[in-house]
């Protein structure tokens, strides 16, 4: 049996990842798959806390999780589309229209 | 019957609804035949709640009809009630009989208007106020009355409101007024704290039995006579009555001569107890009667508006009436009021039908002659005239004399003088005015004369009413010397005049002082015949002789002048002041300070948003960290 420390060592370090790599990288489509991965981590603590405890709720978000994330990944990318449609770029630094 | 007294005010009112309302889609024909037929229906009522008045015995006076508790806080109570009683009886039915046939007169003088609903709307409007003004069961009624009346009056002075100087005299009437009416106002509250009850009959109760002192009735007495003299064009506060006659002359008939500026002669003889218990105030009651009735006829002489000599007129024969009820009769000067309802809504109708026929001409340097052109209108302003100048079996000298005669018996030679010589100068503008206007050469400019026309029906049939009353209604107050039975008037009036002493004189006396009205009277007229038909050029040798005092009393003591550059002028110089120093600077200095505060610091943390979208996620994750930390180590 592996011990349920590595399961959330395991999280931590993606969802880490996931962190730095959203702040590292520029264009949207990179920062989008980091959050996905941030989202992905959650999910493994979620399922490691539910066998542990041997209840189904924790599976049952992740359920949630996926489907919403599913969703996310339609509305963002379609932006993202759009954005570059009118800017032809999809770099994060150029886009400061809401600058004060 | 009488116990519908209580619709009297709310018919009107109703009416005065409707045409607000409906006004704009309603027929000319509809809105003349309603406005007068509501009068009409409140006169009716009027003549049956006195008629039925007279079957109850005194002691069930007054009748009160309480319709429902109107204010009710704490120890504070006002019913919504209205009252039966001699008195107010006696005003409905001046108010709603005179109203009406002014009312009437109105429908042929406002024809060609174009606020024809507009105007009668207003004056429906202020026959519901003052009706409800004389019966009201308590002082704030009374006082909602009061205001109403008010209102209308400026409404009515600025009724062409297109013209600047009837916009500015209806400001003017207001102002003033509101001077007097914070006084009443002033009194009112005291009332309420000394005695706890606006009712009438409490105030009454209160007194005769000794809840207050001699010296907080005198306080509360002048208070409200204050509120009297703004209201009845009394000294100091006259000088928006002359101003007024900007109004439509009806709205002179019936607001400014008749009923309205009368209030206050109403509200004294009303709280007659309390003046009665004072003493003090009675005495400045008289005082400033006396002074007014003289110093106000004087200002009649000279002047040359047709409306200006009747509205001098009116606050003169106000004066009178408060000089009947300063020295105790109370019913005298209620007398007068009726009979002067009568002759000065007469005089004015018959003056608005001058003007109407001479195309809207005011002055009488440009009348003369016209006997022959109106032939209705110069008899009914003649019986008008001699009604007012007290010559004997016209009803003006049936009341006047009532004054002068119990102002001697009560001892106030002083006064009974000046009320002698405010009836001579009484006679003699009077009947200047009629030789100006009817009598002598013809000053009509041709442009005027080729329109020369009597009145219509509409207008003269109201003034034949008028004129057969302004004869007639003397007669239901005799002098005591023909029979003490024959002051049917007073007797009718007792249950709520109480009359303390009552002051008798020697029979010789009495007649002697009749002789003495009768003569003082003859005498005015005969110099008015010779000033004015017998020698002409007197009155330019007087003027040549004193220019001075001709320029005095022309410019009517220079009254208007002295208060603009005491009180008009010093209040507005303030305001600019403060305008430009507390309003602009202050004021303005915090409100915009405000803004800009905001401006600024919004533009401080307008830095905060750089639009960069990492930013925003660092912000979001060190907030999410230190929440997480918040929730590990706390």
């Amino acid at each position: 049996m592996i011990p349920l420390s590595y399961f959330l060592i395991l999280s931590i370090i993606l969802f880490v990842l996931g962190t730095i790599a959203f702040f590292i990288k520029k264009d949207l489509i990179t920062m989008f798959m980091a959050v996905e991965i941030m989202l992905n981590a959650a999910n493994l603590a979620f399922i490691t806390f539910a066998r542990s405890a041997n209840s189904l709720d924790g599976q049952v978000i992740v359920f949630f999780i996926i489907t919403v994330a599913a969703a996310e990944a339609v509305v963002g990318l379609a932006i993202i589309l759009l954005i570059f449609r009118q800017k032809k770029t999809i770099k994060s630094e150029d886009l400061t229209l809401m600058k004060g | 019957m009488t116990e519908i007294f209580w619709l009297i005010p709310f018919v009107p009112a109703l009416s005065a609804f409707i045409l607000a309302v409906f006004g704009k889609i309603l027929p000319k024909k509809y809105v003349s035949f309603q406005a007068c037929f509501a009068v009409f229906i409140s006169f009716t009522i009027s003549v049956v709640s006195l008629l039925g008045l007279l079957r109850i015995s005194h002691e069930n006076y007054p009748i009160v009809k309480t319709l429902f508790s109107w204010i009710h806080s704490g120890s504070f109570e006002s019913n919504l009630s209205l009252q039966l009683d001699p008195l107010s009886a006696v005003m409905a039915l001046v108010v709603s009989g005179v109203g009406f046939l002014i009312h009437v007169y109105s429908v042929g003088y406002m024809a060609e208007d174009k606020g024809y609903t507009r105007y009668f709307t207003y004056l429906n409007l202020f026959t519901f106020a003052m009706l409800l003004l004389v019966m009201g069961s308590n002082i704030v009624l009374m006082f909602i009355g009061w205001e109403g009346v008010g209102l209308c009056s400026y409404l009515l002075i600025g009724f062409w409101y297109e013209k600047h100087s009837a916009a500015n005299a209806g400001k003017k009437a207001f102002i003033v007024n509101r001077i007097g009416d914070a006084g009443f106002l002033l009194g009112i509250f005291f009332i309420f704290v000394l005695i706890g009850s606006g009712e009438f009959t409490a105030i009454n109760k209160a007194i005769s039995g000794g809840v207050i002192t001699q010296g907080a009735a005198t306080l509360i007495a002048i208070l409200l006579f204050v509120g009297a003299i703004g209201k009845s064009a009394q000294i100091p506060l006259y000088v928006w009555l002359p101003d007024a006659m900007e109004g439509p002359t009806p709205v002179s008939a019936l607001i400014h001569a008749a009923t309205m500026v009368t209030a206050g002669v109403y509200m004294v003889s009303r709280m007659n107890m309390l003046y009665t218990f004072s003493g003090v105030a009675a005495q400045i009651v008289a005082i400033v009667g006396a002074l007014t009735a003289v110093y106000a006829a004087t200002m009649a002489l000279t002047q040359n508006d047709i409306k200006r000599v009747l509205a001098y007129s009116t606050i003169s024969q106000i004066g009178f009436m408060f000089i009947g009820c300063g020295v105790g009769a109370y019913a005298a000067g209620m007398f007068h009021l009726y009979t002067h309802a009568f002759f000065k809504s007469l005089l004015f109708l018959a003056a608005g039908s001058v003007m109407h026929a001479l195309s809207g001409e005011l002055d009488m340097r440009k009348m003369g002659g016209l006997k022959k052109y109106l032939p209705l209108t110069y008899p009914t302003f003649l019986i008008g005239a001699i009604a007012i100048a007290g010559v004997p079996f016209f009803s003006g000298f049936f009341s006047k004399d009532a004054i002068l005669t119990q102002a001697y018996a009560n001892g106030q030679y002083f006064i009974w003088a000046l009320g002698i010589m405010g009836a001579v100068l009484t006679a003699f503008y009077m009947f200047r005015l009629i030789f100006l206007t009817f009598h002598g050469q013809e000053r009509i400019e041709p442009e005027a004369k080729k329109h020369l026309h009597e009145s219509p029906p509409m207008m003269t049939i109201p003034l034949v009413i008028l004129a057969f009353f302004s004869v007639v209604a003397g007669y239901i107050g005799l002098p005591v010397v023909l029979g003490k039975n024959l002051n049917w008037f007073g007797r009718f009036l007792e249950p709520v005049i109480r009359v303390s002493h009552e002051a008798h004189l020697e029979i010789g006396t009495e007649w002697l002082l009749i002789l003495i009205s009768v003569a003082v009277a003859l005498v005015g007229i005969y110099i008015a015949y010779v000033f004015y038909i017998r020698n002409p050029q007197i009155p330019h040798a007087l003027v040549a002789r004193f220019p001075f005092i001709y320029k005095l009393l022309y410019n009517k003591y220079y009254v208007d002048e002295i208060y603009n550059a005491a009180f008009v002028n010093s209040t507005v110089k303030g305001s600019e002041i403060i305008y430009d120093h507390f309003d602009l600077k202050v004021v303005d200095g915090a409100v915009n300070g405000t803004g800009s505060a905001t401006n600024f610091s919004g533009k401080i943390l307008s830095y905060l948003q750089t639009g960069l979208l990492k930013d925003y996620a660092l912000v979001f994750l060190l907030g999410a960290i230190l929440f997480l930390g918040y929730l590990l180590f706390f």
